[in-house]
């Protein structure tokens, strides 16, 4: 196996992930695409320790650290991204501005409540 | 590794299956960020972390591999489900899942694309490793995991008790801070 093939495909797979980061609204699809991210560097990880012949497998042990970290991260990700639903009405990650900079201009269609003390 | 690598081309046939599953992931990946229903987007996950695990078993990872399908496309595609279904989200198709600057962010995907590639390219243009089937068998790599890592491996162990009670408290609704 050459190793050019999977380590292209993962790089495909991160920068497809990349966009999905960027582009998308739906903070659940944002997540989807931190998936795709991750996958892409399992595929690394796997294809350099078949590629190095490594003896402690440790390409192949970090991939299954690295799944159960993302296992962990999707629960924990889901469980504030339902949070802010309840709480908010919406997951659209370009509504959620309370944490944004506030505008010096005067703004009289910023919705109160928003700013902490 | 070795020396005597035999040319890119023709691809060997380890490496055409290889490259129709990575051409069946990275297309379902493009119509995971692409599609315009949130449900299709879950289930064109499923068929790409398929993918990849049959990908993983062509490069000789066999536990990865079931690894992969028992908790990525088990668990965590599952967990997304439920998220979707939770957020009240639209089935059919909605129009508004991409944000305004999805031109910008197609840009900045194609330039890592493009330098990614380019470096991977050009740094493993001639590496070359031969399969050898077993090498990531359920038994050598429990061995490994057992013997030589088996301090991150309890550390992860108390990550995921601290994730689980992390989400209970997140999602439970009459625990309340100090006033």
């Amino acid at each position: 196996m050459h190793l050019v093939y999977p380590v292209v495909v993962s790089a495909l797979l991160f920068s497809i992930g990349v966009y999905g980061v960027l582009a998308r609204r739906n903070a659940i699809l944002v997540l989807m695409s931190v998936e795709l991210m991750l996958n892409a560097v399992n595929l690394n990880l796997v294809a350099f320790d078949v590629w190095l012949g490594d003896r402690l497998h440790g390409g192949q042990v970090l991939t299954l650290f690295v799944i159960v970290i993302a296992a962990a991260e999707v629960g924990l990700g889901l469980a504030i991204v339902l949070a802010v639903f309840r709480t908010r009405r919406t997951v659209d990650v370009d509504r959620l501005r309370a944490l944004a900079e506030v505008v010096r201009t005067p703004d009289p269609g910023r919705p109160e409540g928003e700013d902490a003390s | 590794m070795t020396s005597q690598a035999p040319g890119l081309w023709p691809p060997s046939g380890p490496e055409v299956v290889f490259l129709l599953l990575g051409a069946v992931a990275v297309g379902s990946a493009l119509l995971v960020v692409t599609t315009r229903q949130l449900v299709h987007a879950a289930l064109w996950l499923v068929v790409c972390f398929g993918a990849l695990a049959g990908g993983y078993l062509v490069l000789t990872a066999e536990f990865v591999a079931w690894v992969q399908v028992l908790i990525y496309v088990g668990a965590v595609v599952v967990l997304l489900l439920f998220g979707i279904m939770l957020t009240r989200a639209p089935i059919g198709p909605s129009a508004g899942l991409d944000s305004g600057n999805r031109w910008a962010a197609a840009l900045v995907a194609l330039a890592t694309a493009g330098v990614l590639v380019t470096v991977v390219v050009t740094g493993f243009r001639t590496a070359y490793a031969p399969l050898r089937p077993g090498q990531g068998s359920a038994g050598s790599l429990g061995a490994s995991v057992f013997r030589t890592w088996v301090l991150p491996f309890e550390a992860l162990s108390v990550l995921l008790l601290a994730a689980l009670v992390g989400a209970i408290v997140l999602s439970r609704t009459d625990i309340r801070g100090r006033e």
